[in-house]
């Protein structure tokens, strides 16, 4: 005898789905992502040194996600794929972030609405620019909707707590140094309290990198030094 | 357009090569042709040597077609990542996309993994990839790569030659590659010595280069009129690769040059 089926609605259907989505996405800590005046810095809190919240895409697009670490990984890990045939097939400066977003989010969308669970993901695509004017940031969630933000973009279960903490504050103007100070005061202020060095994991897109990759993660050291300066 | 292919999604390899193979394999170098050896630009003289902070890899930069000269800028030897070096002889096409998709093969590796391939590692996938090249070699249009770097296992750095049928042989003090590579090799033998300190190896270099070309029709010299300098990078784990500037190298070539038209005039 086959299970009897009843009718869902399907306003019904998409809200069970993304309350699902956003409940797991709520138990993992936060990542913010903020643009300065050299750079683009990504910082997340994340006590494990080798199972990565921020990475490398390509030459000038990083990648920073929170939510179920193997679906992560796997969009990570796809978005390196279209990369690097991308600039293969045509040239590197033809791996743009916005085509890169546009099929994160055709991905995420097919997913929420057609697989038997959605994505427990949040993600953010940033690209450096050449000059600070054409850095790119974009937010996408579990559904596939995608927002643009100008200076500053938080993702995770305390994203609303860290963007008040931030508002009004335009960090594409700031050094570094108080880029970091203010990104990590707003990821402590959402979370237990305050955070050390070895509970972050940190990169930056550096505008005045030597070479054509501009991704280049910090290490506690090197965070220390931010903080010390 | 509806997002990522579903092979980005699902494969299970960190290889660009074999992605590429499935996803787009018209975008890699074809696998048919014609006898086309006598058509097409061939590269020349590439040598690489131990030094005492690591290794050195040097290149000239003619390219010729028969007896004329196709180009006198042509660069031979590039980074492969940030810690090893690579230098092609034979034709230049393949060559330059064989360069182009090796360094892509290595970042893809070390974006997906999150860690960099061994350098052991690095010598035996590029020898995968020539014998992927073989059928091309078969009609005449051959690649013999030389391959060099470090890494923290190997910090003293080793050398890797390899044939069209993806041989890998590593090479202990030094080795040279190309049409000029015997002239190259004689002189290296009578200059080089071991732990060579950083002016003396740019210097060891210019010379072999110098011998070659001097020999070799198909192997260019400096070139005072275009100021044109041999290609030369030096490879140590503190520093990683770094590219020796060309006026550097072009008052090397000229003190070579004037002690060598003293030699020939007394």
């Amino acid at each position: 005898m086959s299970q009897a089926q009843f009718y869902v609605s399907p306003e019904q259907l998409m809200k069970d789905r993304a309350d699902f989505a956003r409940k797991g996405i709520a138990r993992g800590r936060s990542v913010v992502v903020l643009r300065y005046d050299e750079g683009i810095l990504l910082l997340a809190e994340n006590p494990s040194p080798t199972l990565h919240k921020i990475a490398e895409i390509y030459d000038r697009i990083g990648f920073a996600a929170v939510g179920k670490y193997n679906e992560f990984e796997t969009m990570r890990q796809a978005g390196v794929r279209y990369a690097d045939l991308r600039g293969y097939s045509y040239h590197r400066s033809d791996v743009t972030a916005r085509g890169l977003t546009n099929a994160y989010a055709q991905t995420l969308a097919g997913v929420f609405t057609t697989e038997a669970k959605p994505f427990e993901v949040e993600l953010v695509v940033a690209e450096l620019g050449l000059s600070s004017e054409t850095d790119q940031l974009y937010r996408l969630s579990y559904d596939g909707s995608l927002m643009d933000e100008t200076e500053h973009v938080a993702i995770g279960g305390q994203a609303d707590a860290i963007t008040a903490t931030l508002k009004d504050l335009a960090t594409s103007v700031l050094p570094l140094r108080e880029v970091f100070d203010h990104g990590v005061r707003a990821l402590a202020a959402a979370s237990s309290g305050s955070l050390s060095t070895e509970d972050l994991e940190a990169a930056v897109l550096d505008r005045n990198a030597s070479g054509h990759r501009t991704f280049k993660r910090l290490s506690d050291a090197m965070m220390a030094q931010l903080q010390e300066d | 357009m509806s997002g990522f292919s579903p092979a980005f999604l699902s494969s299970t390899s960190n290889s660009f090569v074999e992605l590429a193979r499935v996803v787009a394999p018209e975008a890699l170098p074809t696998m048919a042709g014609h006898e086309l050896g006598q058509h097409v630009p061939e590269g020349t003289t590439i040598i690489c040597f131990r030094t005492a902070a690591g290794i050195l890899m040097a290149g000239d930069r003619r390219a010729t077609i028969g007896n004329m000269i196709a180009s006198h800028s042509m660069e031979k030897v590039r980074p492969a990542d940030d810690y090893s070096v690579i230098g092609i002889a034979g034709t230049a096409g393949l060559a330059l996309d064989l360069i182009r998709l090796y360094q892509l093969e290595l970042e893809h590796y070390e974006k997906i993994e999150g860690a960099r391939l061994s350098l052991g590692g690095q010598a035996n996938r590029l020898a995968s990839m020539l014998r992927g090249n073989l059928s091309l070699a078969m009609q005449g249009l051959s690649v013999v790569p030389l391959f060099a770097g470090v890494d923290e296992m190997t910090p003293a750095g080793q050398i890797f030659s390899f044939d069209v049928t993806g041989g890998k042989y590593e090479e202990h003090r030094f080795h040279s590659i190309g049409s000029g590579s015997g002239f190259a090799r004689g002189a290296l033998k009578k200059l080089w010595q071991p732990d060579l300190d950083a002016d003396a190896a740019i210097s060891v270099a210019v010379e072999a280069l110098f011998d070659a070309s001097d020999d070799d029709s198909a192997t260019g010299g400096p070139d005072f009129i275009r100021q044109i300098a041999p290609t030369i990078f030096t490879v140590d784990l503190e520093h990683g690769v770094v590219e020796i500037p060309s006026a550097d190298v072009m008052s090397v070539a000229t003190s070579v040059v004037d002690r060598r038209t003293r030699k020939a005039q007394s």
